[in-house]
């Protein structure tokens, strides 16, 4: 799907009412600059329950095939709310200061 | 209002709620949402029996509260309907949240306020409290003199509103009991000329498109929000002229014509008086009175207050000694009254210097009368050899 408004649209440029002619489209609108805060999960310590991606109120916890494990976490949707840290049954999920996640982090996929 | 240039129509005698009702039955909405409130309880009751009857095709929906009516009649407007509603002072403040919304999705509903005191202490009798509150919540306000006039504003409130380039809700206002309880000879026009003159609804990005689905209302932060803002101001301009081209279709269809103002012995007054809603009526007999004595009085009624015509009431002051202007409701905090405010202001943007007396009067529907008037004309002389008012506001027919 194609972002309807660019971040420079003009006032005029956009549809009455402040609708969006798209639907379905929350993905598309970034709120990683949000957080200030981000999770790291050890995935070696993780069982795949899912509970994180359940709770995720922004599912901004991958999942393939049914696991999460090696999965990360989408930079663009996660806002730091510490909800998979505190629902995980393991423990495995920290929160680390700082909203930039880091390629070497245990629990991020090389893939964007 | 306009005179009447010929007798046309049904000639009948009704109250201000029982015309509005009749206005609304001949629209036939979609939807009506609605709670009832004093004094505009018998317009939804009127209508109410006209969707029992059958006299209609509108869906009535009973609701809860007045939050409840407005938020319903966003909803229906969203889907794609034509969608009408009444209220009054409190009843309108607990629709407040939703005026807004209403007005930001740029739905055309229609909402009659039969205008009344707000509480507290309670007080059902007319002023203008509850619209003045609400003047900011992007509603255009069209504001009646007579019974004829609530009925003709009713009608063409509905194009205003759905005019393409406009889309905007619309409140049609008419003074509580003055108006809304008392009998008045009006002319009822044909259903058929009147829902020609409205035409079918135009629904614009309905929700119930379901091909072409939406995103209605959604979160809208620091980096889109500027820029919607924006362009629902550039709806009210488009506004002001639609209510001067209904106005003037309106003329045409039925031979009473009507304007965002109205200038009554204007043209050479020296002294004059701004004022909304069925004052107006006492005020032309007073004007034709003072007249007959010499004195050059002159009336400016307006009957649109959102958008406010600013240029248009600068242009219509233009040449006046002395101004005075009758607020129907206080504005807490502020300098003066919310009319004054406004007239002042456009006084000044257009490079008027014209001194300008406040009289706030009316509140929780205390008597105006004939005499108020004569002491507002009488005080306009002082004011214009004094060249500024001594205080910007007085009262009339409070005790003190
Ligand atoms: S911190 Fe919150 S938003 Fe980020 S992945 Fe965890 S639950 Fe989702
Ligand atoms: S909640 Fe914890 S254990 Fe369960 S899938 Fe998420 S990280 Fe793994």
């Amino acid at each position: 799907m194609s972002k309807v408004y660019p971040p420079d649209a003009k006032w005029y440029e956009m549809a009455r009412g402040g609708i969006i002619p798209q639907a379905g489209n929350a993905a598309e609108y970034s709120v990683g600059g949000w957080r200030n805060e981000h999770p790291v999960r050890d995935d070696e310590c993780c069982i795949d329950c899912l509970f994180c991606w359940v709770y995720c109120p922004d599912e901004a916890v991958r999942v393939k095939d049914e696991s999460v494990k090696y999965q990360g976490f989408s930079p663009d949707h996660c806002k730091g709310c510490h909800i998979c840290a505190h629902v995980c049954p393991k423990d495995c999920i920290t929160m680390v200061p700082g909203p930039d996640f880091q390629p070497d982090e245990p629990g991020q996929s090389e893939e964007e | 209002m306009s005179e009447v240039a010929e007798v046309r129509g049904n000639r009948v005698a009704l109250e201000g709620n029982e015309a509005v009702a009749e206005a609304m039955r001949q629209i036939n909405p979609d939807v009506v949402a609605a709670y009832p409130i004093t004094p505009s309880t018998e317009i939804v009751q009127t209508f109410a029996q006209f969707v029992a009857d059958g006299e209609v095709d509108t869906n009535f929906v009973a609701v809860e509260s007045e939050h409840s009516a407005m938020s319903a009649c966003l909803a229906a407007a969203v889907a794609g309907g034509r969608v009408m509603n009444a209220t009054s002072a409190n009843g309108l403040a607990l629709m407040w949240e939703i005026l807004y919304i209403v007005s930001s999705l740029r739905q055309p509903v229609i909402l009659t306020v039969v205008n009344r005191a707000l509480s507290g202490n309670i007080n059902i009798h007319c002023d203008h409290s509850d619209t003045m509150g609400a003047r900011d919540a992007g509603w255009v306000q069209l504001y009646a003199e007579d019974v004829q006039e609530a009925y003709d504003n009713l009608i063409q409130a509905v194009c205003i509103g759905e005019n393409m380039d406009v889309r905007l809700p619309v409140m049609s206002c008419l003074d509580g009991f003055i108006l809304s309880h008392s009998y008045e000879l009006l002319t009822v026009e044909p259903d058929e000329e009147v829902q020609e003159f409205v035409g079918p609804y135009k629904p614009d990005n309905p929700m119930l498109d379901i091909e072409n689905p939406k995103t209605f209302g959604p979160l809208d932060l620091y980096d889109y929000y500027f820029e919607h803002k924006r362009s629902q101001m550039e709806a009210y301009p488009a506004a002001k002229q639609a209510i001067i081209d209904e106005g003037k279709r309106f003329g045409e269809a039925f031979g009473r014509e009507y304007g965002l103002l109205e200038e009554f012995m204007l043209d050479d007054a020296e002294f004059a008086v701004v004022a909304m809603g069925s004052t107006c009526g006492m005020i032309r007999d007073v004007v034709e009175d003072l007249r007959e004595k010499g004195v050059k009085a002159g009336m400016l009624k307006l009957r649109a207050f959102r958008p406010f015509p600013a240029e248009e009431v600068a242009a219509a002051l233009d040449g006046c000694g002395a101004i005075a202007v009758l607020d129907r409701a206080a504005s807490f905090g502020a300098h003066a009254g919310p009319l004054y405010a406004e007239v002042t202001s456009a006084l000044y943007s257009y490079g008027k210097q014209i001194p300008v007396n406040n009289y706030i009067y009316g509140l929780g529907g205390r008597e105006i009368l004939p005499d108020h008037l004569q002491q507002v004309y009488g005080d306009l002389q002082q004011l214009a050899d004094a060249g500024q008012p001594a205080e910007p506001v007085s009262f009339l027919g409070l005790r003190e």
